[in-house]
């Protein structure tokens, strides 16, 4: 499709049509397209302004931690604190238990990503690559169930924890997390799109189904392990309702059902904004320093894909 | 889906033989190998759930022992009755919570749209410098988790906090965002001196709500929610548009500048005719997401102030994990799930329906090209 001209006379014809049906919105049209001559700058204006409503909130997190508790609630706005106050973080590592919520929170990611990229590149590989009766109807169920919401499947998924006695228990928070349909559809995908011709000669080779699998085709899907790796670690670390239904002793709480706690007032008197701010910052960390390395990565892929 | 549109790599093994000592023996057995696991969790994990829930919707379990044992009874669609029309308390916050997800989706969907849209093509512009920074600044609510972000809007939004702070200086009064209950169609009507449940609409309409009740909108909490998400959802649907436009590349839009159609035309003429794919896609994903809002509604406590923030998807959870009521939560999980299933395949239709009306289109956009060509001629 390009937008070639069209004949003289055809065109003269058209536009007279337009004028005699939308002299109205003509009108409207013209002064629309010489006030969008200063476009630039209105266009640099609203972004910016767009910038600062998204950025700002992290920026006022992050003084609020360091302030004191009236100093935060008297002036939420002031980007320097009046007297810099370390009090959130010492209490966050004194009083609240929030190196146990750390380190469930690195537990379960750790195992759940390192699962999750590898089942699924597994489970994956065999969809794409090897002929085996019952595959077809194994992908069209995996396609039905990455169709149930989650929250649909909260209680659900309580009821069988339950059933098995893995409620409460690292397991219950773990095993159902570490193979999602989602990413077996992205490694697929992707599997499809590399030549066959490499693992075949491998395979001619001598080479067994697993070693193929594992020393020529995954060092070639990197590209799409790094997408994996990262929805796998986001997903698993930013996890709440999952882990609300799974768990209730203090002991398995990870920092989002433990910060959710403290906001939702389980620390007793006063709003303690620099308490809350410092464990919203705090636990933001690792999904941010995952996002600022592969940053290029998600922001050039097209890795919506996995959604649509 | 995919099988389809990429058959060449999957299909060749097909066509060659699976037994015999070629170099595909073997594969039946690792192919089932390689999938076990995957087949085994999900199986355990959520296919059985299901089922388990689905039994216990339509049980008297009580939450004590296993749901599936002989002194558990049958008791057919009783549970989902009592959220649907026994004309008692449950139905009728079950109504509320409708109620709110519907004003909740009504604003949503179109704003993070809108917003997802503009900032995606305001970033795809070449000539924008520290395009980069931009689309970080956009993106990074979205990958940071909802409690973080929740908590950083309680203090955002406090009573004296930073956004009531800023109406000040505007020479206005802020609300106490989070425990204030109105409806804001209610305060507009109140402005007209329409007084509380008017007689004309204190009526039942349905789910032992009032027609009143139901054309509350949004209550002002919950206005606070719609930000929140608007917030953290529109980075994710911007690199969605970002992908399509860049599919799309700049050739056909310079075309469209270079024969003098403006930014304004270009946008309504060029380039949304071209990402209606995309914008289906999103819609339906916030269709089907915006249903789905639960940690939020968690951490700023569970439907607070007066169930104004109460939406099905916490109603079903509270229902059993808090009133211990398993019955009616389960069944809450299954209509929720009817609702997001009907949804999906609503939107489906449309998508349908919508490229048989391309024919129609297309005369308006020869119309908005000729146009751009004849401005161009006023131009020279």
């Amino acid at each position: 499709m390009s937008t070639t001209a069209l004949p003289a006379e055809v065109d003269t014809a058209i536009q007279a049509t337009i004028k005699a049906q939308l002299p109205v919105r003509r009108a409207g049209r013209r002064s629309a397209w010489q006030r969008y001559r200063v476009g630039p700058i209105l266009s640099y204006a609203m972004l910016i302004l767009f910038a600062a409503i998204y950025i700002y909130p992290f920026l006022v997190a992050l003084s609020g931690s360091f302030k004191t508790d009236a100093d935060a609630t008297a002036n939420p706005l002031q980007l320097i604190p009046r007297d810099w106050s370390f009090a959130a973080y010492t209490r966050l590592f004194t009083n609240v238990p929030l190196p146990l919520w750390a380190m469930n929170s690195i537990i379960v990611t750790v195992v759940v990503t390192v699962c999750r990229v590898f089942l699924d590149s597994l489970a994956a590989y065999a969809l794409s690559r090897l002929s085996f009766r019952g595959r077809t109807l194994i992908f069209s169920s995996l396609i039905a169930v990455m169709s149930v919401p989650n929250v649909v499947l909260l209680i659900p998924r309580f009821l069988v924890l339950k059933q098995f006695g893995m409620y409460d228990t690292y397991m219950g928070m773990i095993i159902p997390l570490i193979v999602d349909a989602g990413g077996i559809f992205i490694m697929k995908q992707f599997f499809e799109s590399i030549p066959v011709s490499v693992e075949e000669a491998a395979r001619i080779d001598g080479a067994g189904i697993f070693r193929t699998f594992w020393t020529i085709v995954l060092p070639m899907a990197r590209p799409a392990l790094v997408t994996l790796f990262i929805l796998s670690f986001q997903g698993s670390w930013n996890e709440f309702g999952s882990f609300i239904v799974s768990t209730q002793s203090p002991g398995l709480r990870t920092l989002t059902t433990g910060i959710a706690g403290l906001f939702s007032g389980q620390l007793g008197s006063g709003n303690q904004f620099p308490l809350k701010l410092a464990a919203a910052i705090l636990m933001t960390i690792p999904v941010a320093v995952i996002f600022f390395i592969f940053q290029r990565k998600i922001m050039n892929t097209t890795e919506g894909g996995e959604k649509g | 889906m995919t099988a389809n549109a990429l058959p060449h790599a999957a299909r060749r093994g097909d066509k060659r033989p699976t037994r015999g000592n070629g170099i595909r023996s073997g594969e039946g057995r690792y192919g089932w190998l390689f999938t076990a696991p995957a087949i085994i969790i999900i199986g355990v994990f959520l296919v059985l759930p299901i089922f388990l829930a689905l039994w216990v919707s339509v049980s008297d379990w009580s939450g004590l022992g296993s749901p599936i044992n002989s002194q558990v009874g049958f008791v057919g669609a009783k549970n989902y009755q009592s959220v649907l029309t026994a004309g008692g308390l449950a139905e009728q916050t079950f109504g509320t919570s409708i109620r709110n997800n519907l004003w909740f989706v009504v604003f949503v969907v179109p704003l993070q749209t809108a917003i997802a849209l503009f900032l995606a093509v305001q970033v795809n512009r070449r000539l924008l410098r520290a395009r980069g920074f931009f689309r970080t600044a956009f993106y990074f609510p979205s990958v940071t988790s909802a409690v973080a972000i929740t908590g950083i809007f309680i203090f955002l939004f406090a009573s004296s906090g930073a956004v009531n702070q800023i109406i000040a200086a505007l020479g206005g009064t802020g609300p106490t965002w989070f425990a204030d209950s109105r409806g804001i169609f209610h305060i507009v009507a109140s402005w007209f001196g329409v007084g509380n449940n008017p007689p004309a609409l204190s009526g039942t309409a349905l789910l032992e709500l009032s027609w009143w009740d139901w054309l509350s909108g949004p209550s002002v909490a919950m206005c606070v929610i719609i930000i929140l998400v608007v917030f953290t959802t529109s980075g994710t649907f911007m690199l969605l548009f970002l992908a399509a436009l860049q599919n799309i590349g700049g050739e056909i839009e310079e075309a469209a500048l270079v024969d003098g159609a403006g930014p304004f035309r270009k946008f309504f003429g060029v380039t949304l005719p071209m990402l209606k794919p995309i914008l289906f896609t999103v819609l339906t994903l916030g269709l089907i997401g915006t249903w789905q809002i639960f940690d939020q509604i968690y951490i700023l406590g569970g439907g607070k102030p007066a169930n104004t923030t109460l939406t099905p998807a916490f109603l079903a959870y509270q229902t059993s994990f808090k009133s211990l009521n398993w019955g009616d939560g389960a069944a809450i999980s299954f209509i929720l799930f009817a609702i997001i299933v009907v949804l999906t395949a609503l939107q489906r239709i449309i998508l349908r329906d919508r490229s048989n009306k391309e024919r129609l289109d297309k005369p308006l956009a020869r119309l908005l090209r000729d146009d751009s060509i004849r401005s161009n001629g006023g131009a020279q």
